[in-house]
């Protein structure tokens, strides 16, 4: 294979890795933009992937309709999972970490308790016999290089580009975006605006599991084929990571789950290549997060967190 | 009756007791939607943990890890940070005690304290890390810490493949026997179960925690430093050096725990796909055990018996063993959102005072 061939197929993989983050990122992004700090990004990918692939698995005969049922009902169990964190932490004043660390906890002991329950006590889904096919869009396929590398892609990697300009257009250019923003900047000065700053961060927290859950569904339906314990395997950390290295914004964290993307796809190159003498796998594993903590401790530029992530918000406090 | 009746009214105590009911009560729900019986799930959890002289051998060796990283998050929390690193700081633990109980040829009484220092030292240097990036450069230690995790894991993997995992094999070579923390007498007392000294050390861990915490200077200055910074920096406290400290320590706690799982019960170390699990139970076990030493110690036991019980309740009811996994997250949920429980408590207190 020359290596314009291997180029392309870099570009492609990193398409394919980099699309569950950029939903999961983009999840994290509403809640946190909005002052509640998610780390249970895990948690709801995990269940998104396991109601994904669940739902497709029971309505298989509907053949290419069924991945898209599956999808859509991911985002429900997204929802649900985020209302526990949401309750919690923005009617109870529980810890936003402490809840995000319960749903991380909850969700890969409920999924793989329902997936025994469903599947006669296997550990796993049955492997799905429809999930997204790839779409090469029309001409633009059909390129040499180009076609290959970034015009043939699962329909949810189209979804996930199209939601990073909703998410930019809806936080920055609309009047909900000015009030999800100020509320995780300022909550009383919010308040005093006439901003319910609940109703804000609920509805931000619910946004944030729906994304969350299509990024799992996404991997569930497109790269695995299936639910098991380690579909997820650490990925909401990784989107977690890739939305702090991207600065809190829409754009950054594409940017930054593309590169996570393109480290993902390039351990299967030097795993196909055996290229492992050369540079331990284990360090490629590892540099998201290196990354992550270099950027937060200022050597690849600063990131800077909302102003009031993490602290929970009583009405008519001063 | 009445002051017995306010002691369980307290809220230190009744917020982690009721957490636990709610957490069970979540299960049975649980398990009746999956079509068991909660009643003979539960009793067979019990019959499993006290049914035999091994199995309760058992348990108490899963009970031990988890003193260590309840004490290490504890600690901590005590110093108002937020250690999740604590997975982080345990397999690094385990990396470092391998590393030595393998590589290094001494006598039994140099060996083993050396592999449990090495074990100590990686986990605080690990927790220090991020104790060090909150104090000089302001970086929450909630996303280090998970960060250091994950970087952990690998990085674990990678000291195991480069010096410690024959060619093709997936675990090291066994330690030394002369790093071994087993006790043979006691294992066979117990049917083989694998009995090691550092259940004694996670029970000593618990006495020097409380010790250092609330009978030194330097506790003093940790706590204080936790309860309020500002304050304590305008009483003359260095509040920087006493966050790395509290994450070097609470590091230390974890590390240790992971040096005594390796020389105690395994004797080698795998290459792990996944996180051991016993960092993020710590969490719970702190949150349980309200930060204190004898509530760490309670709070390791129930989640201790829970996770050694679990098989039980597979093997006699049929339940899933990660259904426990669903109990000990509504647990942290409940205790994490104890508004929840006040809200339970109100009807209750308010009959109280009627009575009085």
């Amino acid at each position: 294979m020359d290596l314009l061939q291997i180029t392309s197929n870099l570009i492609h993989d990193t398409v394919v890795f980099s699309t569950a983050l950029i939903f999961a990122a983009l999840g994290g992004l509403y809640s946190e933009r909005s002052g509640v700090v998610n780390i249970g990004l895990e948690g709801m990918m995990i269940a998104g992937a396991f109601t994904g692939a669940v739902v497709t698995f029971f309505v298989q005969e509907l053949g290419g309709l069924a991945p898209w049922l599956g999808f859509a009902a991911s985002i429900l169990a997204g929802v649900l999972f985020a209302l526990l964190h949401a309750v919690a932490s923005v009617t109870f004043h529980a810890d936003q970490v402490v809840s995000g660390v319960a749903i991380n906890c909850l969700a890969p002991g409920l999924t793989v308790y329902l997936t025994k329950i469903i599947f006669a006590g296997a550990g796993q889904t049955t492997t799905l016999s429809t999930v997204f096919g790839k779409w090469s869009l029309p001409v633009l396929g059909d390129l040499p290089f180009l076609g290959h590398a970034f015009f043939v892609a699962y329909p949810t990697s189209y979804i996930a580009f199209l939601l990073v300009a909703v998410s930019w257009y809806v936080l920055y250019k609309t009047a909900f975006g000015l009030r999800l923003r100020s509320v995780g900047e300022h909550p009383r000065a919010a308040e005093t605006a006439g901003i319910h700053v609940k109703r804000v961060r609920y509805t931000a927290v619910l946004i944030s599991g729906a994304l969350a859950a299509m990024g799992g569904a996404t991997i569930a339906l497109t790269t695995t084929s299936n639910f098991s314990h380690n579909t997820v395997s650490g990925q909401g950390y990784i989107a977690l990571a890739a939305l702090i290295f991207g600065k809190w914004h829409p754009l950054g964290a594409l940017a930054a789950a593309l590169f996570f993307g393109v480290a993902q796809a390039l351990k299967g190159l030097v795993q196909v290549y055996n290229l492992t003498h050369y540079i331990p796998i284990e360090f490629i594993f590892m540099l998201p997060y290196v990354l992550t903590i270099l950027v937060l401790a200022g050597a690849v530029g600063r990131s800077r967190p909302p102003a009031a992530l993490g602290k929970p918000y009583e009405t008519g406090t001063r | 009756m009445h002051r017995l009746g306010r002691m369980f009214l307290k809220e230190s105590f009744l917020v982690p007791l009721v957490a636990i009911l709610l957490g069970l009560l979540t299960g049975a729900i649980a398990m009746l939607a999956g079509g068991f019986d909660p009643l003979l799930a539960y009793q067979s959890l019990l019959k499993k943990v006290f049914g035999s002289l091994y199995n309760f051998g058992e348990t108490i060796r899963q009970i031990t890890p988890l003193i260590f990283t309840g004490l290490s998050v504890a600690f901590a929390f005590r110093t108002g940070l937020f250690n999740i690193g604590v997975e982080g700081q345990f397999i690094m633990g385990m990396a470092a005690s391998v590393l030595v109980g393998v590589t290094v040829d001494l006598p039994v009484y140099l060996h083993v304290p050396l592999s449990l220092f090495a074990g100590a030292l990686a986990g605080g240097l690990w927790g220090a890390i991020a104790g060090w990036l909150k104090a000089v450069r302001g970086v929450h230690e909630v996303i280090t810490t998970i960060m250091l995790n994950w970087t952990g894991l690998y990085f674990s993997n990678y000291i195991l493949n480069a010096f410690l995992v024959p060619e093709g094999a997936q675990q090291s070579e066994p330690i030394k026997e002369s790093a071994s923390i087993s006790i043979v007498w006691l294992s066979e007392l117990f049917d083989n179960a694998r009995m090691h000294w550092g259940t004694l050390l996670a029970l000593l861990a618990a006495v020097v925690f409380y010790i250092v915490l609330w009978k030194t200077k330097a506790g003093f200055e940790l706590r204080s430093v936790g309860f309020n910074p500002h304050a304590s920096e305008y009483a003359g406290m260095n509040v920087k050096r006493n966050i790395i400290n509290a994450m070097l320590i609470g590091g230390a706690f974890a590390g240790l725990g992971g040096a005594c799982e390796v020389l105690g019960v395994f004797h080698y170390h795998t290459i792990m796909s996944a996180m051991t699990g016993y960092g993020f139970d710590g969490i719970a076990v702190a949150l349980i055990g309200g930060n204190t030493a004898s509530g760490v110690v309670l709070g390791a036991i129930l989640l201790g018996a829970l996770n050694h019980g679990a098989s039980g309740m597979n093997f006699g009811a049929g339940v899933p063993v990660e259904l426990v996994r669903v109990v000990i997250a509504a647990v942290i949920f409940f205790v994490a959102a104890h508004g929840i429980v006040k809200l339970l408590r109100r009807p209750v207190v308010a009959k109280q005072k009627e009575v009085l």
